[in-house]
């Protein structure tokens, strides 16, 4: 179940708009996924990141434009449809999203159990394979709430590697996690995307770690990409935003301060204000 | 939670329902199940039915035999035309026998009492009691006591 | 400033509309949904186990003791007219005809109700509805409609047990420590209680409540807010408004059944 001999790109978003209230969060957005590659999505938090993911799918719709997978539009497809192209996604959320009321095994072998009329024993077999290759196999037993954050996140992409999906998705994999589990997920994310063939697509403000293994980069600000390429060739880019964001500045193109009035009136207008309480 | 307590326990409680349900049909409501097959109907006409509801017992001698099916009006004689419905085990009523209406204690309601006749046939389905009494209304009694006192104090007058 | 709450009044009532129609929607789609039996019994048994088994304890404490005090306040009230014998009649049919499902649906509500809520809006706030959805499994079926199904069901059993219970609750009051004659209470009672006219309403209003409780409270942990705060607040709703649901749907139904309406 991998991407063969394709060249075309897997997933493209062509001129999406999409918008929460009054805010824009994409504008008039294209972009495209390669097959067999691992994509990066970056850029400060706010941005609407883990929104592409669901854009992509098919969980929200985009005001306008398109979403392609495979050549398929996903923002036309039904429900039942959605529901069968998910089978070849998987996705790992921010907070591994464990069902808190089964075992690791079982949450493991959910999506299997769903959507194949496999036997008990041959899940078993799919499980347990899942769980050694993240390494937690001898944790088969326990329940979420007995595990670790890093080792729920491994179980969680166990889990959405199940049914060796041709995509998978990472919502901040990185994000909060100590060096140990950081390294581990790394090698993960990288080990999976080249054994299986498959396409990640991370979504990460985890600079150093997101670009040791990414083969492409988009960085978005305010709703637009402000830059794109590989690790390299975005190291020499001069796009401010581009650089504050992989530089880690304070200031720059994203501002310190937040918009407000001029300092010494509103210092003193407010001292005038406290002496007439 | 362990599958056998929880496919267990739930049995238990449908188990539970269902026997509760049992409790509240033959002991605490007057559930009784009058088919077609096992009891038959006897027409009455009364008078004036006073408080006589649909489901309100009908006895011999203080015994249930059956029950008010339904009560109409007799749009020609301004009657009141009751049917009961009689269990068919209760085949032995003369067709003399008359039908009255009664209360249950002194604030209860309603109910129809046989008192037997002597005729040597019996009541068969669709029949009718000819001898009928009707309630006793509250004003009516009161209405005969003043009337009685008033007799007494004065036996010229009246 | 009269235009103002005129104008805030139309929008609770816009807000309030939309949120009936939303639930609505979603009522009709768990209701309406393709039976997948062989795979949602055990989830829809393991619920009625969580909402309905662990639901009893609480139903039949309550039960006696309102079938206690029922009796004994009955008792007070029936020998101002020496009318004492028929303190059966009075307990049972209170208790079937009103005290059962009503009471019985509002500790409902606070107990099973706010639990559904609060885990269905556990798992929405912890993103395992999202994971479920991506993973192409409609949450719908697969956490909704069990937990619904179980909330109708159960209800109308525990209501019928709560009856017994109550009733019996008044008999240990009048028969064995008021010393009432057990013969007239239980026979007054049988000869008043109707089993079509009271006690089948009172199980279908109990059925009615179970529906509309459960509905409430799995829409709301549906749709609440995934924070903490949005949970509270949406087991809070849950409680506040199946509980006068309850209350308003039992004078509708009681005025169809027994006023001719």
């Amino acid at each position: 179940m991998g991407n063969c001999g394709h060249t075309d790109p897997l997933i493209r978003l062509e001129g999406v708009t999409f918008r929460r209230g009054d805010k824009i969060i994409f504008n008039n957005v294209s972009l495209s996924i390669p097959r067999g590659k691992i994509t990066a999505i970056m850029g400060p938090s706010g941005t609407g990141k883990t929104t592409l993911l669901q854009l992509i799918g098919g969980a929200l719709r985009p005001e306008s434009g398109h979403v392609y997978y495979d050549g398929l539009c996903v923002d036309e497809l039904s429900e039942r449809q959605l529901y069968v192209l998910r089978e070849k996604m998987g996705m790992l959320f921010q907070h591994s999203a464990l069902f808190t009321n089964l075992s690791v095994y079982d949450n493991v072998a959910f999506p299997i159990r769903e959507h194949t009329q496999l036997p008990e024993f041959f899940i078993r077999y799919l499980v347990l394979m899942k769980l050694e290759a993240v390494g937690l196999r001898g944790a088969k037993d326990l329940f979420p709430s007995e595990l670790s954050g890093g080792m729920a996140r491994r179980v969680a992409l166990a889990r959405a590697m199940a049914l060796d999906p041709e995509l998978i998705m990472y919502d901040e994999p990185f994000t909060g996690q100590d060096p140990i589990s950081m390294g581990v997920l790394v090698q993960l994310v990288k080990k999976f995307n080249d054994a299986l063939n498959m396409t990640s697509i991370i979504v990460s403000h985890d600079v150093p770690e997101t670009v040791s293994i990414a083969d492409y980069i988009y960085i978005f600000s305010n709703g637009v990409i402000v830059g794109e390429g590989t690790p390299e060739a975005l190291a020499n880019n001069q796009n401010p935003h581009v650089l504050q964001f992989l530089k880690g500045l304070a200031d720059g193109a994203v501002p310190f301060h937040y918009p407000a009035s001029h300092y010494e009136q509103d210092l003193f207008q407010g001292k005038e204000e406290g002496v007439m309480h | 939670m362990e599958r056998r307590v929880v496919e267990v326990s739930v049995g238990l409680l449908m188990i539970a329902g269902f026997l509760a349900l049992l409790i509240l049909a033959f002991k605490v409501s007057n559930f009784s199940m009058y088919g077609k097959n096992d009891s038959y109907v006897v027409t009455a006409k009364f008078d004036n039915i006073g408080d006589l509801k649909p489901r309100a017992p009908v006895s011999i001698a203080g015994v249930k035999v059956g029950q008010v099916e339904s009560i109409h009006l007799d749009k020609k004689l301004y009657k009141a035309i009751v049917t009961l419905r009689i269990k068919t085990q209760d085949n032995n009523i003369p067709t003399d026998s008359s039908a009255n209406i009664v209360t249950a204690g002194l604030l209860g309601s309603n109910y129809i009492a046989i008192t037997p006749g002597f005729d040597p046939t019996f009541l068969k389905n669709n029949s009718m009691i000819t001898e009928t009494n009707s309630a006793i209304l509250l004003e009516d009694m009161i209405g005969q006591l003043i009337f009685n006192s008033k007799k007494e104090k004065d036996p010229e007058k009246t | 400033m009269i235009i103002g709450s005129v104008q805030g009044l139309g929008r609770v009532g816009l807000r309030f509309f939309n949120q009936l129609g939303e639930s609505g929607l979603f009522l009709l789609k768990t209701v309406f949904q393709k039976p997948r039996l062989i795979k949602a019994t055990p989830l829809l048994i393991q619920e009625i186990f969580f909402v309905g088994v662990f639901s009893l304890p609480i139903m039949l404490v309550a039960s006696l003791f309102i079938g206690m005090v029922v009796g004994l306040q009955g008792f007070n009230i029936l020998s101002q007219f020496s009318a004492t014998g028929e303190l059966g009649q009075l307990v049972a049919l209170s208790v079937v005809r009103e005290l059962g499902p009503v009471v019985g649906a509002l500790l409902f509500a606070g107990r099973a109700g706010s639990a559904l809520t609060a885990e269905i809006g556990l798992m929405k706030t912890t993103e395992q509805l999202a994971s479920m959805e991506m993973m192409g499994v409609d949450p719908l079926w697969r956490v909704v409609a069990p937990r619904f199904w179980a909330g109708v069901i159960s209800l109308p059993l525990l209501t019928i047990i709560f009856c017994v219970v109550a009733v019996f609750g008044g008999d240990l009051i009048g028969v064995e420590w008021l010393g009432i004659d057990g013969g007239a209470f239980w026979s007054n009672m049988q000869a008043s209680v109707d089993f079509h006219n009271d006690v089948l309403n009172g199980v279908i209003k109990s059925a009615v409540f179970g529906a509309l409780i459960t509905w409430i409270a799995v829409y709301q942990g549906y749709a609440t807010e995934p924070t903490a705060s949005g949970i509270s607040r949406a087991t809070t709703r849950t409680v506040v408004y199946s509980s006068l649901t309850v209350l308003g749907m039992d004078f509708v139904l009681t005025a169809i059944m027994m006023g001719g309406w």
